[in-house]
């Protein structure tokens, strides 16, 4: 049987990133066009990055008609925060935080215990609680269908009901990539313009457009232990447990999320060029290698979708 | 250039299998995943590799092994890069077959080769020619469990050909016999059927040609207006949109539709970088020489376009309904036609499809599934085409106003005076 080996040799430039950005582009206006109170979510990751890169450039010469969002779990990276202020101020939009420590404060959730705890799920309450507070009716999202296989079958514009859950039963048939953004009071909208792009063509669009990045997506030195065959970094809300041995290493995030779950990868890739080969000759998703939350089980992130998640 | 699939077949025609041998043998599955198809094969499953698992990735769909609902999936080879909407073939999932081919280039039909033609066959094939899918590959799956018999796959291809006949718009079939499970002519050709001399599936997408876009002229349908309100920009006035049909220059006269106005194009802009022209799928703005009312809903056509769109507030279409609520005579809906959204009243259905014999059925209702020609009263005038010349001017969504449920996609097909 013939594998085809076309990983590398399918990089050609920039092909079809410019169908692709038409599309995510057109995605964006209309969902602006047809909505009252839209918001883009922003974590500070790679995806979110470009989708805001995206949306200023749907507007200009304007200003972003919407204000940004970023859901705060305080278990960040310092790196990452530092970033989220300065592109604040580079596209002069207007954020807005939603803090997971509030939730926690008001009791509107409890904190996971134990050595594996995480914020990650509770991030849920936290965004809904926000859109229902501001009334947004839509929130941009960078996911795209080829990170997970409950991804796949994600709309572009995704109905959420008044308990902000996700029934992918029930979804809205998209013909021809039209939207429908009738909704009623307490409902909202997610939509997602990176639907059909893959990793690669993340980081290429990233390398075209010199969209900046956190650091921490290039390879540095940086404290680790070794958990499930992920890196985790100590130092943060992760402490190593008794036979775990914190150990100096070259790595980088190929995510960025809540620091507790997100593991960073071994790699000498110190920028966009040796990102690009490394993705593309990359045998592993960038899920499956960095985040303990979704191989917890089979259907993790279509349980976490229902319940309101990104 | 990017080849779209639709893929559809009917329950256990092995469809699901063959995305998953396509995925594998490209090297788009990567090892997590495959690692996690193995655990859940033993789960769902007599132990040994299930590649369908790959792409049913929904509980339900494990549960079931079904596919419910249309997955998307990425994959490229040296000669191109593929887009596949995965679609179900239960008949009550005729919405979401119609969703996948609404997208598509090419339609892959799988036929059980034990089977032969079912009813979902013949649906799909239906499905196909009234999207407009031109080019069919009409997969007979399974031929390892009817002995690679010639004469089956034969029979089975004749029986398709006679059915293309009676098609509501011609569509070409390119057969091949298959075995998505082995890799028989997936990617490479069978030694099994030395018979079969075309080419295996994966080279026959690589390298299908298909009908250039028609030029019929530049239209833009505005999305939003860019109104800087910036010393910088104080005068600006960018009308946001995609364009289709053909290539928009500066300079070009211009019409703006529905009214009767007339201006000239001075300004192109992509991402707010300004360029001279403009192609068809580019999402731009523009800027107009006079300062006329334009809002969004409205559209810019060329001049010189050789086939301009018509304003008509009655249209023929062909629908199809995806709603358990019944499509009937005198009900109304929204219509939302390019970035347009009104009112639309069902003034007459015309005739039921069949989509098994393609023959017509007067009807007093469409229901969930159905695929029918109605007629319709809107509200304002809409710019359109009609969806065999121009497929963005000439398709439409109607959507539900008490529950915001979509409900019909429509083809445009004629007006009424």
């Amino acid at each position: 049987m013939t594998l085809i080996d076309n990983r590398l040799d399918s990089i050609r430039d920039d092909e079809g990133l410019d169908e692709l950005e038409d599309e995510a582009i057109t995605i964006i206006r209309e969902v602006a066009a047809e909505t009252r109170a839209p918001v883009l979510l922003f974590s500070g990751g790679k995806d979110s990055a470009v989708l805001l890169h995206l949306a200023a450039k749907a507007f200009r010469p304007g200003n972003l008609p919407f204000p940004v969002m970023h859901v705060d779990t305080g278990h960040n990276f310092d790196e990452v925060i530092e970033y989220r202020d300065q592109l604040v101020k580079d596209y002069n939009v207007r954020l807005v935080v939603a803090s997971v420590q509030a939730s926690i404060d008001a009791g509107r959730v409890v904190e996971e215990t134990g050595p594996r705890a995480s914020r990650n799920r509770l991030q849920s309450v936290t965004l809904l609680d926000a859109i229902a507070e501001h009334q947004f009716d839509a929130a941009f999202g960078g996911g795209r269908r080829d990170e997970d296989k409950a991804r796949a079958k994600e709309r572009i514009l995704s109905f959420r009901d008044r308990f902000g859950q996700w029934e992918p039963r029930a979804q809205r048939p998209e013909p021809w990539n039209m939207l429908n953004a009738k909704i009623r009071t307490g409902e909202h909208l997610r939509a997602f313009p990176l639907s059909n792009w893959t990793e690669l063509d993340i980081w290429r669009y990233i390398a075209r457009e010199e969209v900046p990045l956190p650091s921490i997506y290039y390879s540095h030195r940086r404290v680790v232990i070794e958990r499930n065959g992920m890196l985790l970094s100590v130092g943060g809300p992760v402490v190593a447990e008794p036979g775990e041995v914190p150990f100096e290493e070259t790595v980088r995030y190929r995510t960025v999320g809540d620091a507790s779950c997100t593991g960073a990868v071994r790699s000498t890739a110190a920028n966009v060029h040796d990102v690009i080969a490394e993705v593309a000759a990359a045998r592993i998703t960038e899920r499956g290698a960095t985040r303990a939350d979704d191989n917890f089980s089979d259907s993790a992130m279509e349980d976490r979708k229902r319940e309101g998640y990104f | 250039m990017v080849l779209r699939i639709a893929t559809a077949g009917s329950v256990d025609d092995g469809k699901s299998t063959l995305i998953g041998r396509l995925l594998h043998d490209t090297k788009t599955v990567f090892e997590d995943q495959l690692a996690s198809v193995e655990k859940a094969s033993l789960r769902y499953g007599d132990g040994s590799l299930n590649l369908a698992l790959l792409t049913d990735g929904l509980r339900a769909e494990r549960e079931q092994g079904i596919t419910i609902d249309v997955a998307y999936r990425y994959f490229a080879t040296p000669k191109r890069t593929f887009v596949v909407a995965d679609t179900p073939g239960h008949a009550q999932y005729t919405r979401n077959m119609v969703t996948g081919a609404s997208v598509s280039d090419v339609a892959i039909v799988l036929v059980d080769a034990r089977n032969g033609l079912t009813e979902q066959t013949r649906r799909h094939l239906f499905v196909a020619s009234l999207l407009g899918v031109k080019q069919v590959m009409l997969a007979v799956n399974k031929m390892d469990l009817v002995d690679f018999s010639r004469d089956r796959y034969d029979e089975i291809v004749a029986a398709a050909t006679a059915h293309a006949t009676a098609l509501p718009a011609p569509v070409t079939l390119n057969p091949l016999p298959i075995s998505a499970l082995l890799g028989d002519n997936v990617v490479d050709s069978s030694d099994n059927m030395p018979w079969f001399t075309g080419r295996p599936l994966l080279e026959q997408l690589e390298t299908l040609e298909l009908d250039d876009d028609q030029n019929i002229g530049a239209r833009l349908s505005v999305q939003w207006v860019i109104r800087p309100y910036s010393t910088e920009h104080h005068d600006y006035r960018g009308l946001a949109g995609r364009l289709t049909g053909g290539t928009l220059a500066i300079g070009d006269r211009v019409r703006v539709l529905p009214g009767a106005q007339q201006s000239t194009v001075i300004g192109i802009d992509r991402g707010g970088v300004p360029q001279e022209t403009a192609e068809p799928g580019e999402a731009i703005s523009i800027q107009l020489a006079d300062d006329i009312d334009i809002s969004r809903g409205d559209v810019v056509v060329t001049v010189a376009a050789h086939k301009p769109p018509v304003v008509a507030d009655q249209i023929v279409a062909d629908v199809s309904w995806m709603v358990d609520k019944p499509l009937e005579v005198g009900s109304r809906w929204i219509i939302k036609h390019l970035t347009r959204t009104a009112k639309a009243f069902v003034s007459a259905i015309e005739t039921r499809h069949d989509v098994v014999t393609a023959a017509q059925h007067s009807t007093e209702r469409l229901e969930l599934n159905d695929l029918g020609r109605v007629h319709l009263n809107v509200s304002v005038p809409l710019v359109v085409d009609l969806y065999d010349d121009h497929r963005p001017g000439g398709a439409a969504i109607l959507v539900d106003e008490a529950t915001g449920m979509t409900c019909a996609a429509l083809m445009i097909r004629g007006f009424d005076e």
